[in-house]
């Protein structure tokens, strides 16, 4: 549990640390929280020659909120996202996600650019970013760019993110409507067999607009586009709730683990997908 | 002048703090301040590190090692591999059970995680680069991780070292992957009850693999000084002073040369009773290098590598008749003991304690055999948190009584009560041999249904049952009922032993001129808090306030004799050798008091902490006064000092037991458990400390909870290790550890000096019952008979789905 040897970098600026990432190339590897990283250079799954810290960075980090819009800097923690009465006022989701990531050791460390940035399926946080239809704000040599959040996930570990870009933000739009996020582990600590997240207005008994993504049940997040089809416009009754879930069970490919075969783990699915469902639309 | 009012007999008497009394564990102080000393805390002057390259496959050839390049890594020292052990006769050693397993890869590996190399270096860092650097040509062979196809006439020999030896440690092998057959009771009687019984229920159950990753993985410093050819060793070591003869035995260092020290230890719970290759690597490094060497594992390492436990196939046969009296027992065994038999069991027990299978319950005649196998898995197979073997008889006969009352259409309590050995019964001689001390079941068992209110829980559970029913809830409830029986306090030297070491103990007493105490043990506490229980037991014996004694353990140089702490043993009998030893102390007192008095012996009681004239307590002198004498005067007859030692072959086991009763509701659908309840009576015998008591029951539990649902050590069909870290092992955290109810009965053990019987490892043997009898419960109405352990959420919603009840 000791990983090779690497070089340790603290840059106090965002274009010292992207000149050092186009230095080295893939050598190099930024550390946030690194509570993602340090397990797989401890086990020396990953080679890194060169360790860019961005703790030193403060221009990457707090959560700043203008009327609707909220930008959250790479380097906000998970607690500090649990802890913003400002955040939680306009959009309480966060708070009830990140409550359900890892334990509070891991959550007084962990940011959300690592968590989103890190591609990782079983991370909470890519899902919900997708949920809430959020943007990144990359740097790299080639300048800056806003990535959706819907766009940004290729693969397990695979993301648009190009190895000399670092992502300095994420921001969207308060959301409305009720909301829920729901997740089924083993124990705390435990990443996700099944996760759902669920944002949608109903008026008049009618759903007028939704969302809904998935963690841990395919190689990247899934944002459920046919399932919002589905559910826009329509009477909310179970029936619909009901093809709703059928829906977004038919877009997850998850993977056998420890968890569980891919059978359970597509029934749990469907279990916890209902109840956001039904907990978001109580919550309207 | 002031009246000095001379202390009431119940003021004396709590003053120093003895039997029952709910002593604070004075190790607390130190582990909660970061204060206690463990192995890794240890660091000697030019110390060195080791750590090994392990396989990466579960069975190969070994065709080449390249050491080369690491060897070229500035910081390391050294690369030992099977070749450098060999002159030494150190490749490969000798496990407990009378097998021997490699201690570096003699030309095969057969184990994911099996030690191939030993890398000694500067540092932990140095190590590690080095040993990403020792190159491995691996040539890899067919793998057997399910025991059922070990012994298939084409199945891939494992251990070729031993392939045509037709005889074992235990007797005949019947096929190259056989270890042996073990066989107790009445195999003919017992087949021709079952072939006539009215009843006869018929199940496999299996308690599968787990581990019990205590919080400080396993780890020792050697350091060899060549000027005065002393050996020390610094290590987590259940048993120190086996250690130390095993070492002596094997390396030919003479024993007085060599002194075996185990320092504060995190938890053992078994895993540190074997003897394992990292602590005869470091010994011969430090013997090479001349500097002391340290080797720690860690975390994937313990999983992956160090003494698993369980991993038993029991098939069962229970015949009764139709009203419900059990008639007889049948078990066959299949024991996956992996690679090399290296069970931690006293010698002439290859399936220790198994055949206690029989529970708590008058079965007049029994059968059992255990065939042991090789697999391509970690060796081990050590008692966790229990006596040999003891859960898994005990996790067998209770399901089996669950599954016999289901079969009979009776309630499983009233199946019990309507077997259990009757109070009058005891001492009581099972089927299979063993002789029960003592027990009052009926009380226990009764106390425990009224404290749970019984009648009421089943009343809610069919309420429940309803409710699903008329798809109203998707949840059901279960009930786990449990009563067990533990053998411990291994034991009589006539039928214990350890590579030849009976199984005794031993307590050295010196008292101080001033009156206080050291008391030293062959034990050595993991956790338990011995230095707190066993002054306990002291102070009652010679009226020597607790707090004024002082416990050692675990240097050989230093305590007597021992087989360590493991099996529940300490209590019955290095409890009973410092009760006795105690008893010699006082003896001694009381002729020196007796010539203190001018009084003749026989002329004077004890009396909690001091001898009174009978008949006149105002005359008497206190052991504090005593101990003084003992060392000023001139005594005729009597030699100076006051010290005793005492060696203790217990005379039996001890037979410690309890009733447990779990609730938890279960959502079908998820497969997720809510634990509503859990009760826990233990009758321990004389309680000797009942906060301690609590603690343990409460650690106990929580491992019985981690077992039941959800840990294991998984194996894929290539013998990749699927559970080797703690995200997938599972430990549960305060949050998934329910509320605990405990309770008692106190029947003490007839041969016991106190009357103690041991109570550590209770929890762990009668609580998994508990929780997996819960699950099964649940699920009863459907039809369910018998599901494998671990019921973590995917197996749990595998039953309600077999049972159709997802649709
Ligand atoms: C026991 C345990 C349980 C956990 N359980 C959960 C859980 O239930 N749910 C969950 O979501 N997470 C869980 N985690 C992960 C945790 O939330 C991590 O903290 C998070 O995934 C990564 O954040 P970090 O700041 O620690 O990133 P790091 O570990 O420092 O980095 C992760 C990866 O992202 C890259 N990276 C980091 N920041 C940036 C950036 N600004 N730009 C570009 N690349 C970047 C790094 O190079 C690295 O590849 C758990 C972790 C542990 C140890």
């Amino acid at each position: 549990m000791i990983p090779s040897a690497f070089t340790f970098y603290k840059p106090d600026n965002i274009e010292k640390a992207v000149s050092l990432m186009s230095d080295f190339g893939d050598e190099a590897r930024v550390i946030a929280g690194g509570h993602s990283l340090i397990p797989v250079m401890k086990q020396r799954l990953t080679d890194i020659k060169h360790l860019i810290d961005l703790s030193g960075i403060n221009e990457i980090k707090g959560i700043e909120i203008t009327g609707n819009q909220i930008s959250i800097g790479a380097m906000t923690t998970q607690v500090e996202l649990i802890n913003n009465e400002e955040l939680f006022k306009k959009a309480p989701i966060i708070r009830e996600a990140s409550l359900q990531i890892a334990d509070p050791q891991v959550r007084n460390l962990g940011t959300i650019g690592g968590n989103v940035a890190n591609g990782d399926p079983a991370n909470d946080m890519p899902g919900l970013m997708q949920l809430l239809d959020a943007t990144y704000k990359l740097s790299g040599s080639n300048g800056v760019r806003d990535v959706k959040a819907r766009e940004f996930y290729e693969g397990a570990y695979f993301t648009v993110r190009e190895d000399d870009e670092i992502l300095i933000s994420i921001s969207f739009d308060a959301p409305s409507g009720g909301y829920a996020y729901e997740k089924q582990k083993r124990k705390i600590g435990d990443y996700a067999t099944a996760a759902a997240g669920v944002i949608l207005k109903v008026e008049n008994n009618m759903c007028s607009s939704a969302s809904i993504a998935l963690t841990n049940l395919s190689d990247t997040p899934v944002y459920c586009d046919k399932a919002v089809d589905i559910i826009l416009g329509k009477e909310i009754d179970n029936n619909i709730l009901n093809q709703v879930t059928e829906a977004c069970v038919e877009q997850s490919d998850p993977v056998a683990d420890q968890r569980g075969p891919v059978e359970f783990k597509k029934y749990v699915a469907g279990i916890v997908i209902k109840k956001a469902l039904t907990r978001a639309i109580e919550r309207t | 002048m002031d009246d000095v009012k001379t202390p009431s007999r119940e003021e004396r008497k709590s003053a120093l703090s003895g039997l029952g009394t709910s002593r604070k564990r004075v190790e607390d102080a130190r582990f909660t301040q970061g204060k206690g000393n463990y192995v890794d805390d240890i660091k000697l002057k030019g110390m060195l590190f080791g750590d090994f390259v392990r396989s990466p496959v579960a069975h190969a050839r070994v065709k080449n090692i390249d050491t080369s390049a690491a060897l070229a890594l500035p910081g390391v020292h050294a690369v030992l591999t099977a070749a450098d052990l060999e002159p030494l006769g150190l490749h490969w050693m000798p496990t407990l059970a009378g097998d021997k397993q490699m201690v570096l890869a003699d030309g095969k590996v057969l184990f994911q995680g099996q030690e191939v190399a030993f890398v000694v270096g500067d540092d932990r860092y140095a190590v590690a680069d080095g040993v990403s650097l020792v190159e491995v040509e691996y040539e890899e062979l067919a793998v057997v991780t399910d025991p059922f196809k070990a012994e298939l006439k084409d199945a891939p020999i494992l251990r070729e070292d031993i392939a045509d030896q037709k005889e074992g440690a235990h007797g005949a092998r019947r096929h190259p992957n056989h270890i042996f057959t073990w066989e107790a009771g009445e195999k003919e009687e017992t087949n021709k009850v079952l072939e006539e019984a009215e009843v006869v229920a018929d199940e496999m159950v299996y308690y599968h693999r787990t581990h019990p990753c205590p919080l400080e993985t396993c780890g020792c410093v050697a350091s060899m000084d060549k000027v005065n050819g002393k050996l020390t060793v610094w290590g987590t070591f259940q048993a120190p002073h086996a250690v130390r003869t095993v070492a002596s035995l094997i390396s030919s260092i003479p024993e007085h040369n060599i002194r075996i020290i185990s320092p504060d230890i995190g938890g053992g719970f078994g895993n540190k009773v074997g003897v394992y290759p990292g602590y005869v690597c470091s010994i011969v490094a430090s013997i090479v290098t001349g500097v002391p060497i340290k080797w720690v594992e860690d975390r994937m390492d313990n999983l992956m590598a160090t003494a698993f436990a369980r991993d038993y196939w029991m098939h069962g046969k229970i015949s009764a008749t139709k009203e419900g009296k059990i008639t007889g027992l049948w078990c066959h065994t299949t024991a996956d003991h992996g690679a090399f038999d290296a069970c931690a069991d006293p010698t002439k027990f290859p399936a220790g304690f198994m055949n206690i299978c029989t529970g708590s319950y008058d079965i007049p005649v029994a059968y059992l055999a255990v065939d042991g196998v090789y697999t391509n898995k970690a060796p081990g197979g050590v008692a966790y948190r229990c006596s040999f073997r003891v859960t898994e008889a005990s996790y067998f006969i209770e399901r089996m009584i669950e599954v016999l009352a289901q079969k009979l259409g009776m309630d499983s309590a009233e199946l019990r009560s309507k077997n259990f050995i009757k109070k009058e019964q005891f001492p009581y001689t099972s089927a299979l041999g063993w002789e029960y001390d003592s027990g009052d079941y009926h009380q226990a068992w009764e106390k425990a249904m009224k404290s749970v209110n019984y009648k009421q829980l089943r009343e809610d559970q069919a309420k429940q049952l309803q409710l699903f029913k008329d798809g109203k809830s998707r949840k059901l409830m279960g009930i786990g009922l449990s009563h067990f029986t533990e053998i411990v306090g291994a034991g009589p030297v006539k039928n214990c032993d350890i590579l030849g070491l009976g199984m005794f103990d031993a307590c050295e007493i010196r008292i101080h001129p001033t009156g206080s105490a050291i008391a030293r043990l062959g034990t050595i506490s993991q956790g338990q808090g011995h230095a707190t229980t066993f002054a306990q037991i002291l102070a009652s014996e010679i009226g020597i306030p607790a707090s004024d004694i002082t416990l050692e353990e675990g240097d050989t140089d230093t305590a007597p004799y021992g087989l360590g702490t493991y099996g529940s043993r300490s209590t019955p009998v290095a409890g009973a050798a410092t009760a006795m030893a105690g008893r010699k102390i006082r003896a001694k007192a009381q002729m020196i008091a007796a010539y203190l008095l001018e009084v003749h012996d026989d002329d004077l009681e004890w009396d909690v902490d001091r001898f009174s004239v009978k008949g006149a307590p105002e005359k008497f002198k206190t052991m504090k006064e005593i101990a003084f004498a003992s060392y000023n005067q001139a005594i005729p007859g009597v030699e100076p000092g006051l010290e005793a030692v005492s060696y203790y072959d217990p005379p039996n086991m001890t037979y410690p037991n309890g009733a447990y009763v779990v609730v938890m509701e279960i959502d079908v659908d998820t497969g997720v458990s809510d634990i509503k309840q859990v009760y826990a009576l233990d009758d321990c015998g004389t309680r000797i400390n009942p906060m301690i008591i609590e603690g343990q029951v409460h650690g106990g539990l929580t491992e019985a909870l981690a077992i039941s649902m959800g840990q294991e050590i998984a194996y894929d069909e290539q013998g990749n290790v699927m559970t080797g870290t703690l995200m997938d092992f599972f430990i549960p955290t305060a949050w998934e550890t329910p509320n605990y109810e405990t309770d008692y009965t106190e029947t003490p053990s007839p041969h016991h000096p106190i009357g103690a019987k041991g109570v550590g490892e209770s929890p762990n043997v009668g609580g998994v019952s508990a929780f997996s009898n819960a699950v099964h419960d649940a699920f009863k109405p459907f039809g369910l008979t018998q599901a494998h352990m671990p019921h973590d959420h995917w197996r749990v919603w595998k039953i309600a789905k077999d049972l159709g009840l997802h649709s």
